[in-house]
């Protein structure tokens, strides 16, 4: 481990952190909403503290090694997440303790979508333009951002992208350079952000509203400019336009260049992460309408088709808009629809959850469990898109489903620990390690009520999620840090 | 450039982490074995794709549609002409490079065409250039052979210019002098030293340097006179008469064969068929069953009266430790093929005299092609730090070379016009000399950072 290459690349980040306190003083000043100097305090110490720790490493030229990369992935979203939340703290609106700032600036950048804050209405505009763009940067993820911008990584731009890219394979590159696979994938976020606000500007929000909500969306994210979040704009419209676009961030962003590149939109079909994922969000879909139709709550069929559908592909994608008070739909569907957003997205996406491959993966191991119960004999690849799967990757699969369901147990017991009940605890942390957002119970609406023990507990649930917790973990052990 | 590379062992490796270094190139390598790739990966900013060389979704999926050259370095040549014949029909990919090493191929030139001058009928494998790692490398060592003294031994202008590094002995006329004195020492010899390696580093060498005892001594000559200079440097040195081979393989064998008929050669194989089939072919050598390690092998078979010892067997570490054992019981001067550098590195000018990296001897044919500019070769030395090149100058007179003295031209740190070989004559660049439009250019570069810089001095 050499801490001076560590040390120089995190000085470079968060420099390049620093940048993105520029736009919302533009926001600021165009409003003249009056927050514009939290924003600059936050970039003059981010440019300070970067420069700071940049400036005695900045002679080093070795490479980042792969451990390296986990390091600096941890340590700058650990940094990042503080770092972010000092414009948030330095303001005077909203008035929010240090806790309370962490808690939305990790909720933020994790694109969970989870928030402390009620009255958002009443905000200063900047601040939450701020907190939009804090999800669209961690949507895609901004080392990967950093990788794109800094050609001067190298190989060690390959170890960052592997720490911070969600999936189980993360060798596949798109282009031969790292840097040039890191600016295709933000070429085509940015070109799907810009086509998703169009669309909500059609579907008739204002420029400011399309823009917040369309970093929202395609970052599987969650916040709004509103405490009734996308109910606010009560158009079916606005809701069409946002399960698009949920469903497009939710598909691996590689599928999207080289489909586009070649021009052969088959390829989403013929993907079998992204069909399984499409098949899934349909089922879903229905069995939500079916439960709905069935409890008799609704009298409008429209509005029935367009809360089930828009609700069911917001929680299972991990996104976490909300159209209608869903916890409180009859009993099974909340639960049903926070399971699938264990499920999430497909790897190389903005979403959260274990990803669909690796649950492809589990249940197709599940099957051929059980035809070997049949056949002793056999002998039973685990194949996707008609080629085996190299054994190791199912391995890993089977060690991060274990590690995860092992790091839930241990978090939902500390949220009871901290005096929560049972749903909520339950909620809480399904809601916040898979970048969710909004859970049932005292969390369904937003996390203000929970105390001080049980917020830091999600904050870590939260990079935990975004991280895919090996990440992060990996740090803890010992294995890692001996030489 | 995008470049795609077939095979990931020993030479596609090599290939991929000298193309990967340079900034421009975008490199694919494709490979059938997972795990290789993967490490690759890990060390390499490159891309790689899973699956069969030759078969067209692979060459797809490995971006031949836009690919500037594919190189086919897979150990089947069969594999790496079909893999050619893919890409020129269905991608029509300019360059295609491919490793061809059986004879039975190579011997029938017509086999092959250039595709940027392709014949009239079409016929035969679309391969641009083809290069024979064993070839090249046994030229390379016959070469060291007949050159006893010499590190290296590279040549320019078919074979008219040479750059041969020298390490410096004390008794050498010129050990302890200034540059400058071999104008005093050599009056009738146009020579020019473009590089000295001390202790690990270079250094610029000027009219007032002093060559010491142990530097290595890189310096450019016409052929004929080469082993003149070469005497300035070390003492005279025994013609060499008897050369013992460890390893009878495929370059063992070329070696021999090549040089048989000059000198006494005795190759030892260690298998017993392998050694009954050279036999067969070898005419004037002897041939013995036996391990090259074996010290009383070696002792019967005389080795301290042997002028040279040459290890090349396929696994390196046999190659250093016989090598060694052949020096202490007497050999003169010992060489062996160690493909890693690190391993290189070590033995170099310690146990070993000579150190032969194949992989830095074989990329410089390959780098050629991807140089911008009409570079005719490239020679890769000191394991890749420095490069040796020969470029054609185009352009006209009031660019930046055509009609300017060597000393007028704006060449990056650490880069010097060694030689200008104009037609048939091989003039040594010196400060006054004036560059013409078509003069073949070599230009030696201590640091391989300012390639792209040279590149484009010749480019206009």
């Amino acid at each position: 481990m050499s801490i001076r290459a560590i040390q120089r690349i995190l000085g470079l980040l968060l420099m390049v952190f620093s940048l993105t306190m520029l736009p919302p003083v533009g926001v600021s000043l165009y409003y003249s909403d009056g927050s514009w100097p939290a924003f600059i305090a936050a970039f003059a110490w981010l440019t300070g503290v970067g420069a700071l720790v940049w400036w005695p490493a900045r002679h080093d030229r070795r490479d980042l090694r792969l451990r390296d990369g986990f390091v600096v992935v941890t340590l700058f979203w650990t940094v990042l997440g503080l770092a972010g939340a000092l414009p948030l703290f330095i303001s005077p609106q909203p008035e929010i303790g240090v806790t309370d700032a962490i808690f939305e600036s990790v909720s933020g950048l994790t694109t969970t979508g989870a928030t402390v804050l009620a009255g958002l209405d009443s905000l200063p505009r900047s601040i939450l333009y701020y907190r939009q763009q804090l999800q669209w940067l961690g949507g895609m993820g901004i080392v990967i951002l950093a990788v794109a911008l800094l050609p001067m990584l190298g190989v060690g731009g390959m170890s960052l992208y592997r720490a911070e890219m969600p999936g189980p394979v993360k060798d596949a590159k798109l282009t031969p350079r790292i840097t040039q696979t890191a600016r295709m994938l933000w070429i085509v976020y940015v070109a799907i952000t810009a086509a998703c606000a169009v669309g909500y500007l059609l579907a008739g929000m204002s420029a400011f509203d399309a823009i917040g909500h369309a970093f929202a969306t395609v970052a599987i994210g969650g916040f709004s400019h509103y405490d009734a979040n996308i109910g606010q704009f009560d158009s079916r419209a606005v809701e069409l336009v946002a399960v698009l676009f949920m469903l497009i961030g939710a598909m691996n962003f590689g599928l999207h260049f080289t489909a586009w590149r070649s021009g052969r939109f088959g390829a989403y079909w013929r993907d079998p992460e992204c069909s399984a994922f499409l098949r899934l969000m349909l089922g879903l879909s229905a069995l939500t309408l079916v439960y709905l139709l069935l409890a008799g709550d609704y009298d409008d069929t429209l509005l029935l088709a367009a809360d089930g559908i828009f609700q069911a592909v917001s929680v299972a994608t991990t996104t976490g808009f909300t159209t209608s008070h869903y916890h409180h739909w009859p009993a099974g569907l909340p639960v049903l629809l926070l399971f699938a957003s264990f499920v999430g997205g497909c790897a190389g996406s903005t979403a959260g959850g274990l990803k669909v491959v690796r649950c492809l993966l589990l249940v197709k191991q599940g099957r051929r469990e059980i035809v070997r119960l049949v056949h002793p004999a056999a002998e039973i690849p685990v194949q996707l898109g008609g080629r085996a799967v190299p054994a190791r990757v199912v391995d890993a699969v089977w060690g991060f489903f274990a590690v995860y369901v092992g790091v839930f147990v241990v978090l939902m017991l500390a949220m009871m620990a901290s005096g929560l009940d049972q749903v909520t605890a339950f909620a809480a942390v399904a809601a916040t390690i898979n970048n969710l957002g909004p859970g049932l119970g005292d969390v369904a609406l937003n996390y203000a009520s929970i105390g001080v023990v049980a917020k830091w507990v999600c904050v870590l649930a939260m990079l935990l999620g975004r991280l895919e917790i090996f990440t992060l973990l990996l740090l803890f052990t010992v294995t890692f840090w001996r030489k | 450039m995008k470049i795609i590379i077939l095979g990931a062992g020993q030479v596609g490796r090599t290939a991929a982490y000298h193309l990967a270094r340079e900034e421009t190139n975008d490199v694919t390598v494709v490979d059938l074995n997972d795990l290789l790739l993967r490490d690759l990966q890990d060390r390499l900013d490159i891309r790689t794709v899973a699956g069969s060389a030759a078969h067209p979704d692979i060459l797809e999926q490995a971006g031949a549609a836009t690919a500037d050259m594919v190189v086919a370095l897979t150990n089947s040549d069969e594999v790496n002409m079909v893999a050619c014949q893919v890409a020129w029909t269905l991608f029509r990919t300019r360059t295609k490079i491919a490793r061809i090493r059986a004879l039975a191929y190579t011997g029938h030139p017509a086999l092959f065409f250039d595709t940027d001058t392709p014949p009239p009928d079409g016929a035969g494998f679309p391969v641009d250039v083809y290069i024979s790692p064993e070839e090249i490398v046994t030229q390379y060592i016959e070469r060291l052979i007949r050159y006893s003294g010499a590190l290296q031994v590279l040549e320019f202008a078919d074979g008219r210019v040479r750059l041969v590094g020298v390490k410096a002995i004390r008794g050498g006329p010129l050990v302890g002098q200034q540059l400058r004195s071999i104008r005093d020492h050599l009056p009738n010899v146009d020579a020019r030293v473009v590089a000295i390696y001390r202790e690990g580093g270079s250094i610029a060498p000027e009219g007032d340097t002093v060559i010491q005892h142990g530097d290595e001594v890189f310096f450019l000559a016409a052929t004929e006179d080469m082993r003149k200079v070469m005497v300035e440097l070390r003492r005279v040195e025994d013609s060499v008469k008897r050369v013992v081979i460890a390893g009878g393989g495929n370059i063992g064998l070329r070696l021999a064969q090549r040089i048989e008929e000059r000198y006494q050669v005795k190759i030892i194989e260690r298998e017993a068929s392998r050694a009954r089939k050279i036999s067969e072919i070898l005419r004037n050598t002897v041939v013995l069953h036996g391990d090259a390690a074996d010290e009383e092998l070696l002792i019967e078979e005389n080795i301290d009266s042997a002028d040279v010892f040459c290890a090349v067997t396929n696994a390196e570490e046999a190659n250093i430790l016989s090598a060694m054992l052949a020096k202490r019981l007497g050999a003169h001067r010992v060489m062996a093929l160690i493909n890693r550098p690190a391993y290189a590195e070590l033995m170099q000018g310690g146990p070993i005299d000579v150190a032969i990296s194949p992989q830095s001897v074989t990329i410089g044919s390959l780098l050629a092609h991807v140089r911008r500019g009409d570079v005719v070769r490239v020679h890769s030395l000191r394991r890749g730090a420095a490069e040796a090149m020969e470029a054609v100058v185009h352009g006209s007179r009031g660019g930046r070379v055509v009609g300017r003295r060597v000393e007028e031209i704006k060449l990056p740190k650490g880069a010097t016009i060694g030689a200008i070989v104009r037609g048939q004559d091989v003039i040594m660049g010196h400060h006054d000399t004036v560059i013409e439009a078509d003069d073949h250019v070599i230009v030696f570069l201590t640091d391989r950072r300012h390639i792209e810089a040279v590149e484009r001095l010749f480019q206009e």
